[in-house]
């Protein structure tokens, strides 16, 4: 290119290497720099100052009085927080079993089929396509305590399931998980499927000559075939859990009596309900801590040679 | 030999179908149950949430429009999706372009910052950005929250802009620039029409993801004249529910018909670029 523009005009020396320098060297920088800006205003540049405001007391309009440490100091006597954070760690138990074997066996079940394995994997995505609030209105729905599934149930002579689901101190954590999964599963199903189908057929072969049953194919072909993809998934739904929204918000807003509440529903509550932002920075600086954790423990792994 | 390997594994096939197709019931019946539920009369919904509808009202579905309004709330929504769409794409397609094709200095970094900016949780950097919003006048308005999705969704996009980009041979650029184009002739004459796949991907999860968006909507849109559909129905459905299961059914369905049908055309595209996103972010 710049061997055609030479013999048409034949610039100067300086002329030429400025133009090399434009470029090679500013044009690409032109180009990434409008989205870099906007992230940056977005993302960045509120996520530097929310660890200025965690170290203040800031209700969100006037001005932020700086207090050093004395939001951590109350984070670690609030009840309310502790109580939030074992509900995330509740909630991190259920994502990492209940979401995970549903999808796995799905997956492998699917895996093998001649017929049919596309129109099952949509059909079984189809519920990851749809907002929040209407799965949430779906399941609301359906898990009445006078007319859905557990009346139902108590109808058919299956008594005691017939409850307010969402309105028992015992149940309100886990039904917003099971509707969180309900949409969520069949997204990690996909994922292990692709994985699935790229084990090479032939060490099934092998396992099936060795007089292996389904279940030992399962562990010792599968499983370790798809062991990237499993374990990459268990980090990410170690990061994710720790960020969990909105199913409990939208079902509970964290209740009945803080039964169902999440970090992040605190961090919400705080900063738009009681004007604490100051405070509300802090909780969601230590969210992101937590995210910290899972994502070093994936780097350490990595670095331990974990095909990752 | 082989003949007989194959067949007893086509023969116990039958139990992965058996059951594949139960985890399909649990996963599709609820929305059976929404279908149906959408045109049952509010005596009928209240006996009957379950079964079949025993007559069909039709008058749910204007009803619903009208009074989960959204007359205002769809434009609102497909505002927000058109101009989250086109600032993700072409912001986030000229910086992937610079990314693959143009051995930008510091790529790698921006990729590392790109990575990281992806994994930060909403809630880490919510408060200040409401504030600084709101002192901007973007609370309320429909721009900002586009800023804000343009941010948010651009990870996702540069990653699989870049990844596609990088696939295409340079031939085809490097005789552009012979003809004297410029970068930017390069990029939006050549590079774009040859990645418009990657781009229709990205665009639909794009749309997908701010059609869905719940947290964001919820807090820098609280006029009731600016609710997208997302918000709107979250306040009506409190509204109703309970009360008149098939106006809040119809309105469910309205929602998720265009979603379905968009699915139903482009199921692959709609997976693989989800599924991309996921495993990216």
């Amino acid at each position: 290119m710049r061997a055609a523009t030479t013999e048409v005009s034949q610039p100067s020396q300086a002329a030429l290497s400025r133009r090399w320098f434009f470029n090679r060297k500013v044009v690409p920088i032109l180009f990434v720099l409008p989205i870099l800006l906007v992230n940056v205003t977005v993302v960045l540049g509120p996520s530097i100052g929310s660890i200025y405001f965690s170290l203040t007391e800031w209700n969100g309009i006037g001005l932020a009085k700086f207090i050093g440490l004395a939001n951590f100091q109350a984070i670690l006597t609030d009840k309310q927080y502790f109580h939030a954070f074992q509900n995330n760690l509740t909630w991190l138990l259920f994502f990492l079993t209940i979401p995970i074997a549903l999808a796995l066996l799905a997956a492998s079940m699917i895996a093998p089929m001649r017929k049919g394995g596309l129109f099952f994997r949509a059909l079984l995505f189809i519920p990851f396509i749809l907002p929040s609030v209407i799965t949430a209105s779906i399941w609301k729905d359906l898990l009445q305590i006078d007319t859905g599934l557990g009346a139902l149930a108590a109808k058919m002579g299956l008594p005691g399931l017939n409850i307010a689901y969402f309105g028992n101190l015992q149940t309100s954590l886990l039904s917003a998980a099971f509707v969180d999964n309900w949409h969520w599963w069949g997204f990690l199903m996909v994922l292990f499927l692709t994985a699935m189908q790229s084990v090479p057929t032939e060490l099934y072969d092998a396992a099936r000559i060795d007089g292996a049953n389904r279940w030992n194919e399962f562990l010792h072909v599968t499983l370790p075939g798809i062991s990237p993809t499993l374990v990459f998934m268990l980090l990410m739904t170690g990061i994710w859990s720790f960020l969990a929204f909105d199913y409990v918000w939208i079902l509970t807003q964290g209740g009945p009596a803080g039964s169902s509440e999440l970090l992040s529903v605190l961090v919400f509550k705080h900063a738009f309900q009681r004007f604490e932002a100051g405070y509300a920075a802090a909780i969601g600086l230590t969210m992101s801590f937590f995210a910290a954790i899972i994502i070093s423990i994936f780097q350490i792994l990595r670095k331990r040679g974990w095909e990752i | 030999m082989r003949h007989k390997i194959s067949s007893r594994r086509t023969n116990s096939l039958l139990p992965n179908y058996v059951i594949v197709m139960l985890l399909v019931v649990f996963a599709i019946g609820p929305l059976i149950i929404l279908l149906f539920n959408s045109v049952k009369s509010p005596s009928d919904a209240g006996q009957n949430l379950l079964g079949f509808p025993r007559e069909i009202v039709w008058s749910n579905f204007p009803r619903a429009w009208t009074i989960g309004l959204f007359g205002t709330t769809v434009p609102n929504s497909l505002i927000l999706m058109g101009g989250t769409v086109a600032g993700t794409l072409s912001l986030g397609g000229m910086a992937a372009y610079s990314i693959a094709k143009l051995k930008m200095p510091g790529a790698g970094l921006l990729t590392m910052y790109m990575l990281v900016s992806s994994s930060l949780p909403v809630q880490l950097f919510l408060v200040p950005l409401f504030f600084m919003w709101r002192k901007l006048d973007l609370v309320n308005n429909l721009f900002g929250l586009i800023i804000i999705y343009v941010a948010t969704n651009a990870p996702f996009a540069i990653f699989l802009l870049r990844a596609y980009m990088v696939q295409i041979p340079n031939d085809f650029e490097d005789a552009a620039r012979v003809d004297g184009a410029g970068e930017w002739g390069v990029f939006s004459h050549v590079v774009v029409p040859l990645s418009w796949p990657a781009f229709l991907t990205v665009g639909l999860v794009v749309s997908l993801n701010v059609w869905n968006e719940f947290l964001l909507a919820s807090v820098f849109l609280t006029k009731q004249e600016l609710f997208t559909v997302v918000t709107s129905y979250y306040s009506f459905s409190s509204a109703y529910s309970g009360r008149d299961w098939g106006l809040t059914s119809a309105g469910a369905v309205i929602m998720i018909a265009p979603l379905l049908i968009l699915f139903l055309f482009l199921q692959r595209r709609f997976i693989e670029g989800l599924t991309q996103g996921g495993l990216k972010g």
